[in-house]
């Protein structure tokens, strides 16, 4: 008999995963169902070439459209996915309708946390998730416009950095002491202060947002220390929330993610989930965690699409990730935590040097600027959990794959 | 349109009629070659690594600095690798023969 995989969530991961499913040689049927009106894309351009309006939309979108039909791959855009029911292994739609499956994949990633201050449902406030928020903030970065970013993350940088390069004024509000404070050491968050400030962003940290003034368009933007700030646009990137209501609601173990094993597998045999959304084991890492990024959508969405044809590829990754800002290509590699010793490799006056983390004086995480060398040995040398001596590993002049 | 002459990881042979003005990277996405190119052509991650036929070489240019340094890290990179993102597909490619490298 056919067997159904249903794919719920169009997104990177899902769409990974059907690739992979008909790659491998599935020749069952495939349901991917996406509340999205697009076929699965690329999120990063969102916030840097999309924006910056050099990459058309089309660019980002992992298959063209034609490649779902000829693949018969049942892709159903626009469409909810409001429950599922274990036991009788059907779903059921936002237009009413029961699916049934045979195998279920939960590909439901991230939303933005909104803020609840007052006037933030003000014309003009946006956040940045899909390619529609990032057509209205396009259309909005007139040169000349006051632009304020709510949130110094790698988001609201990347954004920070297109909307000055438009002619736009920028202000930066960080709720926190410093800029990217979540993924990066205090070193490397002081140097993009500084880049973002040559360039002419106002960077104010330490900075609560109280509110929204306007007549219908926003036209302030109230902090808590009383300042405020003009504002014709204003994007908020405060991090995301995993959707993980559904499988909940459909009795599967959620804790901060929907609970997988090493294969994507969740608590029903008969369900994976992959992507934005997961709370995976990392054998390589020695702990359990959530990510979100490309290149754990992409490789769990592999491992879930190789089980659920029956073969089994452990899930073990050191995570990476990269942003763009200016000229600077930032390029990171493991999980930095705090209290991990921090060795600056060259100089930041040459916008070219990386952060390097030890833990113990096991080499665990980079942050690489400029640096694609140490990015790429740091690849291999975190995964092998390779020990450096801090003070051979300051030297820019000796390459990292040689220590 | 524009022929790409293709190897792939298995070592079959294919041909594929390119789009002309988007890279080599996405003609291969669209066409359904095992490639992962994780960072969708910003030449941040080195993998849509493949290697052009010593015959093309020439008309395909040479590599960028960016795209040199994540090359030379790689262990299985030849004289001929490229990062398929980073060559952009014209007619004057017509005919371009390449091998997709493994995957690292
Ligand atoms: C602006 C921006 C820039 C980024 N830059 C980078 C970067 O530089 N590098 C990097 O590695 N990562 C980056 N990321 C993160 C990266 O895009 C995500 O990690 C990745 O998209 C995760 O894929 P996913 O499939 O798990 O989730 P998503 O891509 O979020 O896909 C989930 C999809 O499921 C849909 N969905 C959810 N629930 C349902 C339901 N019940 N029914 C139907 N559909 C549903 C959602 O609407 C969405 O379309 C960026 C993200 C953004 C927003
Ligand atoms: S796709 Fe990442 S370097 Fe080419």
């Amino acid at each position: 008999m056919t067997q159904t995989i249903i794919v719920v969530g169009a997104g990177h991961a899902g769409g990974q995963a059907v690739a992979t499913l008909r790659q491998k040689g599935f020749d069952g049927r495939i349901i991917m169902i996406g509340d999205e009106p697009y076929v699965p894309y690329e999120r990063p351009p969102l916030s840097k070439a999309v924006l910056a309006g050099e990459l058309e939309v089309e660019r980002t979108f992992l298959k063209k459209e034609a490649w779902y039909p000829e693949k018969q791959i049942d892709f159903r855009p626009n469409t909810l996915v409001t429950s599922f029911d274990r036991r009788a292994k059907t779903v059921t739609t936002s237009h009413g309708e029961n699916l049934a499956y045979d195998k279920l994949l939960l590909a439901t990633g991230t939303r933005v946390r909104k803020l609840q201050a007052p006037g933030a449902k003000l014309e003009n406030i946006f956040y940045l998730r899909d390619i529609d928020d990032t057509l209205s903030i396009r259309k909005q970065m007139k040169p000349g416009a006051n632009v304020v970013i709510v949130g110094g993350g790698y988001i609201g940088l990347e954004v920070a950095a297109v909307a000055v390069k438009l002619g736009c004024h920028v202000t930066v509000l960080e709720g926190l002491d410093r800029v990217m404070s979540r993924v990066v050491a205090p070193e490397v968050s002081e140097f993009y202060d500084k880049v973002h400030t040559d360039a002419g962003v106002i960077i104010k940290t330490g900075m609560a947002v109280t509110g929204f003034e306007g007549q219908g368009k926003v036209e302030r933007v109230t902090c808590a220390d009383d300042s405020s700030f003009p504002a014709d646009l204003v994007v908020i990137g405060v991090g995301v929330i995993p959707n993980v209501e559904l499988a909940a609601e459909g009795d599967l173990a959620v804790d901060n993610g929907i609970v997988v094993d090493e294969f994507c597998q969740t608590s029903d045999e008969n369900i994976w989930a992959v992507g934005d959304c997961t709370n995976h084991p990392n054998a390589l890492l020695g702990r359990r965690l959530r990510l979100e990024s490309v290149q754990n959508a992409v490789d769990q969405a592999k491992t879930a699409a190789n089980a659920m044809c029956g073969e089994l590829k452990e899930y073990a990754e050191i995570p990476w990730f990269w942003s763009d800002q200016y000229d600077l290509k930032l390029q990171i590699v493991g999980l930095s935590e705090p209290g991990d010793e921090v060795v600056i490799r060259g100089n930041p006056a040459d916008r070219k040097f990386s952060a390097i983390y030890l833990r113990h004086g096991k080499f665990v995480a980079i942050n690489a600027i400029n640096m694609i060398k140490d990015f790429m040995a740091a690849k291999k040398l975190i995964a092998e959990g390779k020990h450096l001596d801090p003070v051979k590993a300051a030297d820019a002049e000796v390459a990292l794959k040689d220590m | 349109m524009a022929k790409i002459l293709i190897t792939n990881r298995e070592g079959e042979q294919s041909e594929i009629e390119g789009e002309i003005g988007i890279s080599v990277m996405e003609n291969l996405r669209d066409n359904d070659y095992e490639l992962e190119a994780i960072c969708g052509g910003q030449c941040s991650c080195a993998t849509c690594h493949i290697y052009i036929d010593e015959s093309w070489m020439e008309k395909v240019g040479p590599r960028n600095d960016e795209e040199n340094e994540l090359l030379e890290e790689l262990e299985c990179v030849q004289p001929g690798s490229r990062l398929s993102c980073q060559i952009e597909f014209t007619e004057e490619l017509d005919g371009l023969v390449l091998t997709i490298a493994p995957d690292e």
